[in-house]
C-alpha cells in the first residue's frame, strides 16, 4: 500500500516527495547539498556522523538528514545557526582528534560552516602507528574517522568476510582484526572494498602509495612487514 | 594455573550452549571470563565454532564491556570507584595504596551504586566470580574481601510499600512476602482491564524517562500476532543511583511477580532481567528468589494452575552504562556490542529480535503488584496530581544518613534532607538531582517539591531519583571532572557528537580555565545534547550545562551564545 506523498519546505522552499523519502534526498532535489561524513550509498545508513544535522520545527532534538524521513508540514532548516553549531562544532571536535589530512571532502565542509580547526588545541588526537600488514594496503587509523563503512562492506553490507570489527568503546574505539591479527592471518579476501569506500586515507592502495612515494612496484610489495603486534593497552 | 583453561574443561563449558545462537554470547563470555581471568584467542575461536559468530565479532564484544578482558589478568581484579561521592570518601587514596602484585589487576571502576556505603570496589577472584566491597576502611580489606560482611541494604521510611517488610541483612522469601496475590488477581482479569487499571493509577516509569506504564504496554500489544516480549531494565549505572539496587537485594520477589503480572497483561512468555554485572549480591538473591517462585509454580508452566506460562532469565550486564538504554540492553541480550539503535522505531513495535518488546525499570514493575492488590484509586491517594504513587530516591554525599528512602512525592527537597536523611553535613553548596546526566539546585532552590512535575517546571529532573548533596568543602570543578570522565569512559562511540564530546569536556575540565573555555564547553554540551544519538549522550552535558548556568564564574565569560 503506498503512502500519500509528503509535502514540506526545506530552507523555505515548498517541495512535495514519495513517502520516505530522507530530509537529505529531499534536499538534494532542490540543489541544497547537506554535507555527510559517514553517509555513503553502498552502505547501511547508521545516522553517526551528524554532519548532517538539521532543524526540523525548532524540535528538541537535531535531526540527522541523512536518515529521518521527510514528514508532511514539517518546515526543514539546513542552515540556520543552531543546526551549523552542531555541525561546526563536530567537525571542530573531530579536526581535533583526527589527521584530516587527506579527507578534502571534509576540509571542505569544514570551511562551508567557517569551523576552526584549533579550536580545541590541547586535545588528545587519536595517533596510531601506520600499520603494512599485507601487500595490498595500508591502515593508518590515525586518519580514521570511525564512520564504520570499512567494518560494514566487510561484513553483512557486502563481502561477509567478517575480517573486520570495532574494538574498544567511545573515542578510544578502533577498527580492529580479533586480537590484532595481521590482515594475512586474518579472514580478509583483499577484495579491497574497504578500500574503496574509506573517506579518509585511513585505508590506502599500497602500489598507489608508494609511488606517491617515488617507489618502484617491486619495491613496494617488498615492503611488507612481519605482522603487528598487539597494540598496547 | 595462568588463566590457560585446558581444553575438556573449555569444552565442558561449552558444552550446555551447543546450538544455541549469538544471544548466548554474553553469558559464554562471563563464564570463560569467570574461569580463566580472561578470554583467550583460543577460547575466542572455539565460542565462536559453537555459537557460529565470527571471531572478530567476539574480539568486538570482549572489546565494548569493561568486565571482560582479552589479555590475562591477576588471580583477582580489584576496581576501586572514584565517582563523585566514592571520591569523596577516600576512593581516590584507596585506589593509589593498592601495592603492586602481578596476581592483582587494579583497576578504576564507575560508580558501583554503593554510594550510600562510600567508597565501595568490585572484586572479582578466578573461578569464583564477583564481590561488592563497601564501606571500606583500609586497603587491606580489598585483598583478603572474606573478612569483610556484606553491606547493609535499606533505610525503609513512610509509607513503605515498595519497601514494606525490607530487612538490612537478607531478602525476603516467599514466605515472608506472600504468594504473589497481585498476579494471582492479573489472572482473573482480561490484559484490556489490566491496562485500564494502570492507566487509571497514573504509574509513570522510574528509570528517569516518565513515560506512562500502561500506554508502554498496550503499545506492545499492538500486532497480536507478534511473539512479545518482556525486558526488565535492571542495569542501573546512572552515579548516585541505587535504588533499584536495594530494592532487588531486599525485596525480589515484589518485582517477579511485577514482570509476571506485565508479561501477562502484554503476552510474553519470556522475560529478561537484565542486571548490571556490578551487582553480584542482587543476582544471587535474584536467582534464588525465581528458583523459590519456580518451585511454587509462581513461575514457571501453568502458573497457579492457569494456561500461562512465563519464565524469567537472569542476563548478567558486563561493564557498560549504555546498556541501561533500552536499545543498546537489546543489543547486549542479542549478544552484540551494546549500541543503541535509531528510534524509530520504538521497542513496543521493533524491540528485543525485532519483536514487540516492553522494557520496564526494576521500580517501575515493583509498583504494580500493590495497584492489583489496592486498586488504583489506592496508588493515585499516595504522591501527587503527576507523580502518584511512592517514589524511591538515593540519597549520597553530604547527609548524616545517605541510602535509599520511600517518599510521597510532594515532600519539599528541604524538608526531606532535614528529615529523613538527618540533615545535611556541614554548608549546603549544591544539590545535584537525576544523577550524572542531572542538573545542579543551589542552596536557595531546595524548597523545590519533589515530583516529576515540580522539579520539570523548576528547570531541574527527578530522573532516576538521585540526589547527590555537595556541602561547602567540596571543590564542584572536582565533582564536574569526575561526572566528565565518567561520561567519556562509558560513551559507546556509535555517533560522533556524543564520542568526540565526551572527551572534549573532559579535557577541558582537566585543564586550568582557558580564555574561551567556557564557551567551548557550551558548544560541546549543546552539541551533545540537540544532535546525539540516544539519551546518554543527549544527557552527558546536562550537568556541566547546568553548571555553568547556576555559577557563570565557574569556567569564566560565555563569550557567544546562541540558540
Amino acid at each position: 500500500m503506498a503512502e500519500d506523498p509528503v509535502t514540506l519546505t526545506v530552507d523555505g522552499v515548498e517541495l512535495t516527495v514519495p513517502a520516505g523519502t530522507t530530509i537529505l534526498e529531499a534536499a538534494a532535489q532542490l540543489g541544497i547539498e547537506i554535507p555527510v561524513i559517514c553517509w555513503h550509498e553502498a552502505t547501511t545508513a547508521n545516522g553517526l556522523c551528524r554532519v548532517c544535522v538539521v532543524d526540523e520545527d525548532g524540535g528538541r532534538l537535531l535531526q540527522p538528514a541523512c536518515i529521518a524521513e521527510c514528514r508532511a508540514g514539517a518546515s526543514i532548516e539546513t542552515r540556520n545557526e543552531r543546526a551549523l553549531r552542531s555541525r561546526r562544532t563536530i567537525l571542530e571536535m573531530l579536526a581535533a582528534s583526527v589527521d584530516l589530512s587527506e579527507a578534502p571532502e571534509i576540509e571542505a565542509a569544514m570551511a562551508d560552516c567557517e569551523a576552526d580547526a584549533q579550536r580545541f588545541p590541547d586535545a588528545r588526537a587519536r595517533e596510531h602507528e601506520l600499520i603494512d600488514d599485507n601487500p595490498f594496503y595500508l591502515r593508518d587509523y590515525s586518519q580514521c574517522v570511525l564512520c564504520w563503512r570499512c567494518v560494514q562492506v566487510c561484513a553483512e553490507d557486502a563481502q561477509y568476510t567478517f575480517a573486520l570489527t570495532l574494538d574498544g568503546r567511545g573515542h578510544d574505539t578502533q577498527v580492529a582484526t580479533a586480537f590484532d591479527i595481521s590482515m594475512t592471518e586474518s579472514p580478509c579476501v583483499f577484495c579491497g572494498q574497504c578500500v574503496g569506500v574509506c573517506p579518509t586515507g585511513a585505508l590506502k592502495p599500497k602500489v598507489e602509495w608508494g609511488l606517491e612515494q617515488g617507489l618502484a612496484p617491486d619495491e613496494i610489495r617488498s615492503l611488507t612487514r612481519a605482522p603487528r603486534r598487539r597494540r598496547e593497552e | 594455573m595462568n588463566g590457560q583453561l585446558p581444553d575438556d574443561s573449555l569444552d565442558n563449558l561449552l558444552a550446555p550452549y551447543a546450538g544455541r545462537g549469538r544471544e548466548a554470547l554474553l553469558p559464554v563470555l562471563w563464564d570463560v571470563q569467570t574461569a580463566a581471568g580472561h578470554i583467550s584467542p583460543e577460547a575466542v575461536h572455539r565460542i565462536s565454532h559453537c555459537l557460529r559468530v565470527p571471531e572478530a565479532d567476539i574480539y568486538g564484544v570482549i572489546g565494548f564491556y569493561s568486565l571482560f578482558h582479552a589479555n590475562p589478568t591477576g588471580q583477582r581484579i580489584v576496581r576501586v570507584c572514584t565517582d563523585p561521592v566514592c571520591g569523596l570518601r577516600g576512593g581516590d587514596a584507596l585506589l593509589e595504596a593498592l601495592p603492586d602484585d602481578p596476581q592483582v589487576t587494579i583497576e578504576h571502576s564507575p560508580c558501583l551504586g554503593l554510594c550510600e556505603h562510600a567508597p565501595a570496589a568490585l572484586v572479582s577472584v578466578r573461578g569464583e566470580g564477583e564481590r561488592s566491597l563497601a564501606p571500606l576502611t583500609d586497603v587491606a580489606q580489598l585483598l583478603t574481601p572474606d573478612a569483610l560482611p556484606d553491606y547493609p541494604v535499606v533505610h525503609a521510611a513512610e509509607p513503605a510499600v515498595l519497601l514494606e517488610g525490607a530487612q538490612p541483612d537478607r531478602a525476603q522469601t516467599l514466605a515472608d512476602y506472600g504468594d504473589y496475590a497481585g498476579l494471582r488477581r492479573a489472572l482473573a482479569l482480561t490484559p484490556d482491564e489490566i491496562v485500564a487499571l494502570l492507566d487509571e493509577s497514573g504509574l509513570i516509569g522510574r528509570g528517569g524517562a516518565a513515560f506512562p506504564t500502561g500506554r508502554k504496554w498496550h503499545f506492545t500489544r499492538g500486532d497480536p500476532q507478534a511473539r512479545r516480549w518482556l525486558v526488565c531494565n535492571a542495569d542501573e549505572s546512572e552515579p548516585g543511583t541505587f535504588k533499584d539496587r536495594a530494592l532487588m537485594e531486599a525485596c525480589p520477589h515484589r518485582l517477579l511477580e511485577g514482570m509476571a503480572i506485565a508479561a501477562r497483561c502484554i503476552g510474553a512468555n519470556h522475560g529478561y532481567l537484565f542486571i548490571r554485572g556490578e551487582y553480584p549480591l542482587a543476582t544471587q538473591r535474584l536467582a534464588a528468589a525465581i528458583a523459590e517462585a519456580e518451585a511454587a509454580n509462581l513461575l514457571g508452566v501453568g502458573i497457579g494452575g492457569s494456561d500461562f506460562d512465563f519464565r524469567i532469565e537472569i542476563r548478567r550486564g558486563a561493564g557498560a552504562y549504555i546498556c541501561g538504554e533500552e536499545s543498546a540492553l537489546f543489543e547486549a541480550i542479542e549478544g552484540k556490542r551494546g549500541f543503541p539503535r535509531i528510534k524509530p522505531p520504538y521497542p513496543t513495535d521493533v524491540g528485543l529480535f525485532g519483536e514487540p518488546t516492553t522494557v520496564n525499570n526494576v521500580e517501575t514493575l515493583a509498583a504494580v503488584p500493590g495497584i492489583l492488590v489496592h486498586g488504583a484509586a489506592w496508588f493515585r491517594s499516595m504522591g501527587t496530581e503527576g507523580s502518584s504513587g511512592s517514589k524511591l530516591v538515593s540519597v549520597s554525599g553530604h547527609v548524616r544518613k545517605p541510602g535509599v528512602y520511600e517518599i510521597e512525592p510532594g515532600i519539599t527537597l528541604r524538608a526531606f534532607l532535614d528529615g529523613l536523611c538527618g540533615g545535611v553535613e556541614g554548608e549546603l553548596q549544591a544539590v545535584l538531582m537525576g544523577g550524572a546526566a542531572g542538573t545542579f539546585l543551589r542552596p536557595e532552590q531546595i524548597d523545590v517539591k519533589l515530583s516529576f512535575e515540580d522539579l520539570r517546571a523548576a528547570g531541574s529532573t527527578f530522573g532516576s531519583g538521585a540526589i547527590m548533596v555537595f556541602n561547602e568543602t567540596v571543590d564542584l570543578r572536582d565533582v564536574l571532572q569526575r561526572l566528565a570522565r565518567f561520561f567519556q569512559h562509558e560513551s559507546c562511540g556509535k555517533c560522533f557528537p556524543c564520542q568526540l564530546g565526551t572527551q572534549r569536556q573532559l579535557e577541558l575540565l582537566q585543564r586550568a580555565p582557558q580564555p574561551g573555555d567556557a564557551q567551548r564547553l557550551h558548544d560541546v554540551g549543546w552539541t551533545m545534547t540537540e544532535a546525539s544519538l540516544c539519551g546518554l549522550g543527549q544527557t552527558a552535558g546536562s550537568a556541566v550545562l547546568s553548571a555553568l548556568e547556576q555559577w557563570p564564574g565557574m569556567f569564566g565569560e560565555v563569550e557567544r551564545q546562541h540558540g
